[in-house]
Formats: C-alpha cells, sequence, structure tokens
C-alpha cells in the first residue's frame, strides 16, 4: 500500500495487479461529470419548453410598470429603508454595548437582566415584536413612540437587533487579550477607563464584520415595517413594491424592488468577508 | 527594623492561593530605592505571581504590601494612584494594537496623569528616543519586532515617572538575537537608579546588573543576597541544583 510507484494508479489492495478490469478513478471522473451535464442540459431544456415566458415576463419585467416605480423606489422607498436600518443598527448597536457590560458585570443582578432580555428577544420571531410594537399604545395608555413612524420602526428593529448585537459583542470583549487590561490597569487606569480606551475599542474592532452581516440582516428585516401600517413618506422597499404590485396587478415592482435590497447587500456581504479576510491577516 | 518609609516596597507575610494551590508561602523582603533585584527560579516557583502582587494584578490572600509607605493590601487604598508609581513590563510586551507606538507612549499621560497634549508628547518621545526607537512613533506595534515592541512597552511604563520598575521575565518572549538591546535598556535604566524588581531567566543580567538577587522555589525565598554570592556561591542546595541546570542545560545529569 505504502509503495509509492503503485499508489497513483492501484485502486485495490496490495497485491491486485495495476491493471485491472475496472475503470481507472480518471475514467470515473469524467463519466459523473458527462452525467452531471447531462443532467443539467435536460432541466433548462426542460424548464424552457414548459415556461410560458412571454406571460412570465409581462407580469415580472413589464417595462412599462418598471419604470412607474421610478424614481420613487430610490428616493422614497430606499432612503426608508435606509432610515430604518441604520437607525436601528445605531441603536442596537449601543443597546446591545450595554447588555454586554452589563452580561459581563460582576453585580449578579445586571447579569440576569442581561441574559433575560438576551434570551427572550433572541428567541421570539422579528415579526412578532413588530406585532408587539404596534399594539403599545394600548398597552401603556397615552404613550408614544418617539419619532412616529420612523420611531416606531427603528425601535422594532433595534430590539430585534440589539440581542444578537449583545453576544456578538460579549464575545468581542471577551476576545481581547487579559494582558491588554493588564497593561491598562498597571498604567493607572480606572477599569472604567480601561474598558472605555482600551478593552472596547478593540473589541469594536472584532466585531465589524459579523456586524456588517447583522446589519444585512437587520436591513432584511426592515420590510417588517410593511406591517406597522406605514403609508405615504414613510414606505420602504417592500411596502412600496407590495402597494404598487396591487394596483397595477403586476410583480414587476416586487422584482424591482429585489433589486435593489441586492444593490445593497450584495456589496455589504463582501466588505463583510473582506474585512474578515484582512482582519485574519492583522494581529 | 528599618523604618517603613526608607523602602520602596516592602513584602511582609505574603500568602496567595489560587483555589487549592498554594503559590506564595510566606514572603517576606523589601526592596530599597535605586536598588536592582533580579528574582530567579524554576517556572512553577511563584517569582511571577509575587511579581503581580507588587500592584496588585493578583490579590494576595494574606500579608501585606507597602508601597513608598502606603499599605496597597488596604481595601481602601486607592489602588489606581498607587499604581501610577510603580510601572510595569509584561513578557507578552502587551502594547494597544490599536494605537500607533505614540500613542501607546501617550495615552495614559493624558487620561491618567491628564497632561496636555504637547507635554505628553514631549514626554513620550523623550523615552522613546532612550529606549532607541524614536524613529517608530507613528507605527503600529504588529509592525515591530519583538525587541522593539518590548522596549516600546517600556517607555511607555517610563513615561509616568514611575518610583519602581517590575518587570516580568521582560525577554522570554523574544528571539535570542533581540534580548541583548532588551537588555542593554533595562541595564541603562539600572545605572541612571531607577529601583527595580526583575523577574529573569538572563543569569548574566543577574549577575552583572543585579543588587540583589532572590531565589525562590516553592513559593518561598530559599537564598537573598549579593549577586556574587547567590548566582557565584549559592548557600543552598536547591539554589546550586537550579543555577547547575540553568547556565549547564546538556548536562542535566543529577
Amino acid at each position: 500500500m505504502t509503495d509509492p510507484s503503485k499508489t497513483a494508479e492501484s485502486s485495490g489492495p496490495a497485491g491486485t495487479p495495476l491493471r485491472r478490469a475496472g475503470l481507472s478513478p480518471r475514467k470515473k471522473q469524467r463519466i459523473s461529470r458527462i452525467v452531471q451535464y447531462v443532467l443539467l442540459v435536460a432541466v433548462v431544456v426542460f424548464l424552457l419548453a414548459r415556461i410560458e415566458w412571454g406571460s412570465l415576463a409581462a407580469n415580472f419585467a413589464k417595462p412599462e410598470v418598471a419604470a412607474e416605480t421610478w424614481p420613487e423606489v430610490f428616493t422614497v422607498a430606499l432612503k426608508n429603508t435606509i432610515i430604518y436600518s441604520v437607525g436601528g443598527f445605531v441603536f442596537a448597536f449601543l443597546l446591545g454595548l450595554l447588555f454586554a457590560l452589563m452580561r459581563l458585570s460582576s453585580v449578579a443582578p445586571y447579569r440576569w437582566i442581561a441574559i433575560a432580555y438576551i434570551e427572550i428577544f433572541r428567541g421570539l420571531p422579528a415579526l412578532l415584536i413588530f406585532l408587539l410594537i404596534l399594539f403599545l399604545p394600548l398597552a401603556l395608555p397615552g404613550f408614544e413612540v418617539p419619532g412616529g413612524t420612523y420611531g416606531q420602526g427603528i425601535l422594532g428593529l433595534t430590539v430585534v437587533g440589539s440581542a444578537y448585537m449583545a453576544e456578538t459583542l460579549r464575545a468581542g470583549l471577551q476576545a481581547v487579550p487579559r494582558g491588554q487590561t493588564e497593561a491598562a490597569r498597571s498604567l493607572g487606569m480606572s477599569h472604567a477607563r480601561s474598558m472605555i480606551t482600551i478593552v472596547i475599542p478593540q473589541a469594536v474592532r472584532i466585531v465589524i464584520p459579523p456586524t456588517t452581516n447583522q446589519f444585512v440582516s437587520l436591513l432584511k428585516d426592515s420590510s417588517l415595517v410593511l406591517f406597522l401600517g406605514v403609508t405615504g413618506d414613510y414606505v420602504e422597499l417592500t411596502k412600496f413594491g407590495n402597494d404598487l404590485a396591487s394596483t397595477h396587478a403586476n410583480a414587476t415592482p416586487i422584482l424591482v424592488v429585489g433589486v435593489t435590497y441586492l444593490l445593497v447587500t450584495i456589496p455589504l456581504g463582501y466588505l463583510a468577508s473582506r474585512l474578515e479576510k484582512r482582519q485574519g491577516k492583522g494581529r | 527594623m528599618a523604618t517603613p518609609v526608607t523602602h520602596a516596597v516592602e513584602i511582609r507575610n505574603l500568602h496567595k492561593h489560587f483555589g487549592k494551590l498554594e503559590v506564595l508561602r510566606g514572603i517576606d523582603f523589601a526592596v530599597d530605592p535605586g536598588q536592582v533585584v533580579c528574582v530567579i527560579g524554576p517556572s512553577g516557583s511563584g517569582k511571577s505571581t509575587l511579581l503581580r502582587c507588587v500592584n496588585l494584578l493578583e490579590r494576595p490572600t494574606s500579608g501585606r504590601v507597602i508601597l513608598e509607605g502606603v499599605e496597597l493590601t488596604d481595601p481602601d487604598v486607592d489602588i489606581d494612584a498607587a499604581r501610577r508609581r510603580v510601572g510595569m513590563v509584561f513578557q507578552q510586551f502587551n502594547l494597544f494594537p490599536h494605537m500607533t507606538v505614540l500613542q501607546n507612549v501617550m495615552i495614559s499621560q493624558r487620561r491618567v496623569l491628564k497632561r496636555n497634549r504637547a507635554e505628553a508628547e514631549r514626554i513620550a518621545r523623550e523615552n522613546l528616543e532612550k529606549v532607541g526607537v524614536a524613529t517608530k512613533c507613528d507605527v503600529y506595534p504588529g509592525q515591530l519586532s519583538g525587541g522593539q515592541q518590548q522596549r516600546v512597552a517600556i517607555a511607555r511604563a517610563l513615561a509616568m515617572n514611575p518610583a519602581l520598575m517590575l518587570f516580568d521575565e521582560p525577554t522570554s518572549a523574544l528571539d535570542p538575537e533581540l534580548v541583548g538591546d532588551v537588555l542593554a535598556v533595562m541595564r541603562k535604566l539600572a545605572e541612571e537608579g531607577m529601583t527595580m524588581l526583575v523577574v529573569t531567566h538572563e543569569m548574566a543580567f543577574a549577575r552583572d546588573v543585579a543588587d540583589r538577587v532572590v531565589f525562590m522555589d516553592g513559593g518561598v525565598i530559599v537564598e537573598d543576597g549579593p549577586a556574587a554570592q547567590v548566582i557565584g556561591a549559592p548557600e543552598h542546595e536547591r539554589t546550586r541544583g537550579f543555577l547547575r541546570r540553568v547556565l549547564d542545560p546538556t548536562h542535566t545529569g543529577e
């Protein structure tokens, strides 16, 4: 078996002749590849033959309807999607940092509160949280989410994002080597000062790639603002596409909106993986 | 008994347990101002723990640490104020990777001593000059060799004008050819009269530079005396055995 002259060709146990009746691995691979290509071509031919392309195009890619979305798809819908998700992201980050620090606190009740918050809101569907926000004024008479519709949407995304963000940031804080705190403390910095100046900035750098992915996920979750019953100037991409699609009884606006999401999410995804690679190299 | 204030640091009956493991079992010793004391001993002997107890990075289980007459083991002491008087240099350098060399040396001057930017920068540059890395002010620690990083770490500690410098195996993480640069800086500091407590495996440095050498084993001080005596003519068999293994590692037969 270990004889190097045999290992290249031989497929059987030592002792079997090199030239045997069966197929060589190279031939087997070739046949497998041919089968895969044939399968692919068969599926494509089947789809081409069965799908009514005219009807599909008329329903999903009608130029006149696509033109209707312009320019509001960018100036209103995308703008609002970005307002909701950036707002939600900023507050989720701050709230997440607070809960991450509480999670690592030496005061036990702080840890309990943080654990409870994280476990509850990580375990609930995002849609449920938006529905709860919708009923908030009923539960708390006289209460209004500051910032109106934007405030409600941002609050929802903050609650959805902060629980995940807290866990990510906790991991980041714990990934900063102990020696960093020790060096800061030995220079006379207080515990709080060394956290603010030394540990948190490094933790934030560590979590940039995963939080970029979390931003993409918040951007997609911002579609749930739809359920807050937003109208007019407050609509984001999904609501915008859905409304126009209903008006025209045509799915083209949804396709346009989908492409608009991808214009943002795909570059961000690339950015996240590039940041990850760069971080892997550094340090 | 000497009056307490004459010691830079005084340690009385210090004990430290990690769970069931007793790492320090009653340490008594003192360092006087201007003295250079090297602590040697096998790994696990408690010498690093002792050093880390001096600035309370490890909290002693019992016993007292008195720095310039102030008892650090008093629960109500302002430990941050006390640590400003003690510089510490770590085996792993522990520079702040997200800051340039200059920022590393300036940050605690600015945030802790509240020096203004110009003064902090002047003092930082002076100290970086002193340790021979003045040309590296604007690079990040990751771009420096281990020896350069350790010298920046020394400059960072010196910029706080400490009364006492602690060195925790400062050359153990360095490539052999970089050890000399760091030891040269430490030797210069010693000649300038800095009070130094050094945990090290560099016997030549201990012999040449230290006023006193302390040999620790099993959490106690076995031998404490002038360098020439402890390294040159040790009284105790444990010291002799250790030095034999360290100075002549290829002939370890008992």
